[in-house]
């Protein structure tokens, strides 16, 4: 039964993607304003852009070039970025130019979860064991007022106080990729402290929550009523039945951390996968949007599949769709 | 028609209310209360804001506003001045009034993000009550939809629409309100659900209620209590998803003034410790933080109501 609930969520995983895969096609490609207007520039004719588009396959019926792109997609040929090709020059296929930025985006997004996790758990976990205590509404209200100010604002005020007035590291984090030890640790410090702080206050509430909702349940005030110590009820009756919204929690935070990164790397102009998505936004570069459209899309699913999947396995009644 | 049916609306209505359900009055909090000031204040800054502003938002500070008596400089800066008199919040990287630009961004903030809002409601609303009461086909259909739209990260789906059609008022409202209402929609279906299978509208359809009736004098008022608080949250998300888009240099486009975007064009200044990239992130951060106070203690008291119900 578990390995048919899994199979489920898999297959349905599968489909989201493809339908997540249809609509970041319909969205870039049935639309005006397509490279080769780009690229032609102020010489465009409507001869030379026509030609132009037959020869980059634009002139094609929307169905077919979806299935192009998504068979290109599966054989992992990612497609040339049209922008960088001028006239006749081919362009700069897409994997090269995805491969270093994922790199990079990957090294932020690990130094992120590895340093968020235990802190919010912690302090989660701190705030629901001493719920009204003037700790847990501290943190409640810090943690309130974090999720509702935009991830720029955090950013700026951490720049404004560690890198302009303290002046411990520098403002920008540009990577060229040669940088190693304490030259990549500074540039890597500020986006990842800006991260940490917008992930974990996410994760410190959501911990809370699940937390709590797990001790306000009848079992627990059984076990208070039968005299056991709190130790034992937080630990043996209590983190059992929370680890899965835990986890689930965790894994969903990972995947908000995707928006994060957008304006994160942004900010400080971090040579990571978001940036040049964004500046593929900025020079309508579509192919390469998509591309890294994808790539985000298909990490976050299975960021949400590995939290469906956490909620399973630690709730058997899930296991049974109804 | 028909008899009267007792509904649960029916009850609450019949007679003095408060003999039959003591009604807890919603008490706000210390918290809450200052949520609401900070609301209402800035609610009349979009009404009335561009008509106190000191200048127009697109208005570049004259220099001989800014000459220091006894200082011997017919040309100081404009861009980046601290707050004085000139100018109570500074100028910014063009040397035009922060605050005037503040108060006309209110404006359009505030109001892109409530458009957007209810009209994510109109549109949730609408395709979550036809998913529930429109049959099995319509629903699932629906429902697949929705959840490829709730599997993408917001900030994605923005950045592929707005590659492709460009950056203007219209497709930034209408972006928004369509990433946004596939989660009013998983609500408002979620409680269709739920009504359509109670046994007040069991008893409409053995009366002879046609299925608009239903929906109107049933399905509605009974959802739109707990979708109240849910509004001011998905308010908040979308204020913060317009602003990182005018972050991002993907929102509003100048000259207009909008919050996001004036954190943005001020970047610059940050080292130099101008305040103008913060006053705008500031009052973005104070309208969100309000509204969550506000939300917060509305939701207690439902919380509260609701386990008094249950005890």
């Amino acid at each position: 039964m578990l390995i048919r609930a899994v199979l489920h969520r898999i297959a349905t995983g599968l489909v989201t993607l493809v339908v997540v895969s249809v609509l970041i096609f319909l969205g870039t490609s049935v639309l005006p304003g397509d490279v080769a207007s780009i690229i032609l520039g102020q010489m465009a004719t409507p001869e030379s852009l026509a030609a132009l588009r037959s020869t980059l396959g634009l002139d094609q019926p929307a169905y077919l070039r979806y299935f192009m792109w998504l068979g290109d997609l599966l054989s992992g040929d990612l497609g040339i970025s049209k922008a960088g090709s001028g006239a006749g020059t081919g362009g700069t296929p897409i994997s090269e130019m995805i491969a270093p930025r994922l790199a990079n985006t990957v090294h932020l997004a690990g130094a992120v979860a590895l340093i968020a996790v235990p802190l919010s758990l912690g302090l989660g976990l701190a705030a629901a064991a001493r719920a009204g205590t003037r700790l847990d509404r501290s943190i409640t209200l810090t943690t309130l007022g974090l999720v509702s100010v935009p991830e720029f604002l955090v950013a700026t005020a951490l720049v404004l106080v560690v890198a302009v007035y303290l002046g411990w590291l520098p403002a920008t984090a540009y990577v060229s990729g040669t940088e190693t030890g304490t030259a990549l640790l500074k540039a890597l410090a500020l986006p990842t402290l800006t991260l940490v702080v917008v992930a974990s206050s996410q994760i410190i509430r959501m911990t809370r929550a699940s937390v709590l909702n797990v001790m306000s349940s009848p079992y627990i005030e059984m076990a208070v009523l039968k005299g056991l110590p709190r130790r034992r009820i937080v630990l043996r009756h209590a983190l059992p039945n929370a680890v899965g919204p835990i986890v689930n929690v965790i894994a969903l935070n990972l995947a908000y951390l995707v928006s994060g990164v957008v304006i994160v790397e942004t900010i400080f102009a971090y040579p990571g996968l978001a940036k040049l998505m964004v500046d593929a936004v900025q020079t309508r570069d579509l192919p390469l949007v998509q591309a890294c459209a994808m790539i985000f899309c298909s990490a976050y699913i299975v960021l949400v599949f590995i939290a469906d999947l956490a909620s399973i396995l630690s709730n058997p009644r899930l296991r049974y769709p109804r | 028609m028909s008899p009267p049916v007792d509904s649960p609306s029916d009850i609450s209505h019949s007679q003095d209310g408060s003999r039959e359900r003591p009604i807890r009055r919603l008490r706000f909090s210390t918290a809450g209360k200052t949520g609401i000031a900070v609301i209402l204040f800035w609610s009349a800054m979009v009404l009335v804001g561009p008509w106190i502003a000191p200048y127009h938002e697109a208005e570049f500070l004259d220099e001989a506003l800014f000459i220091v008596p006894g200082l011997d400089d017919p040309y100081p800066a404009t861009d980046f001045q601290p707050p004085g008199a000139v100018a109570w919040l500074g100028t910014d990287y063009l040397g035009r009034d922060t605050l005037s630009r503040l108060l006309y961004g209110a404006r359009t903030t505030i109001g892109i993000s409530l458009i957007a809002t209810l009209l994510a409601y109109l549109i949730g609303i609408t395709l979550g009550i036809a998913a529930a009461a429109g049959g099995r086909v319509l629903d699932s259909s629906l429902s697949r939809l929705n959840d490829a739209v709730l599997s993408m990260p917001t900030i994605m789906l923005g950045l592929v629409v707005i590659s492709a059609y460009g950056s203007s008022l219209p497709v930034l409202i209408a972006l928004t309100s369509v990433i946004y209402a596939s989660s009013v929609f998983r609500i408002a279906r979620a409680f269709g659900l739920d009504i359509m299978v109670s046994d007040f509208v069991d008893a409409a359809r053995v009366r002879g209620e046609g299925l608009g009736w239903i929906i109107r004098h049933e399905v509605l008022p009974g959802m739109i209590l707990p979708m109240a608080s849910d509004f001011g949250l998905r308010f908040v998300y979308i204020i913060l998803f317009l602003s990182g888009l005018s972050f991002l240099g993907l929102g509003v486009q100048p000259p207009q003034s909008d919050w996001g975007g004036m954190v943005r064009e001020n970047l610059a200044g940050l080292p130099y410790g101008a305040i103008a990239p913060l006053v705008p992130a500031l009052a973005i951060a104070t309208l969100t933080v309000a509204i969550n106070l506000v939300v917060d203690d509305i939701s207690a008291h439902h919380g509260g109501k609701l386990a008094g119900e249950i005890i």
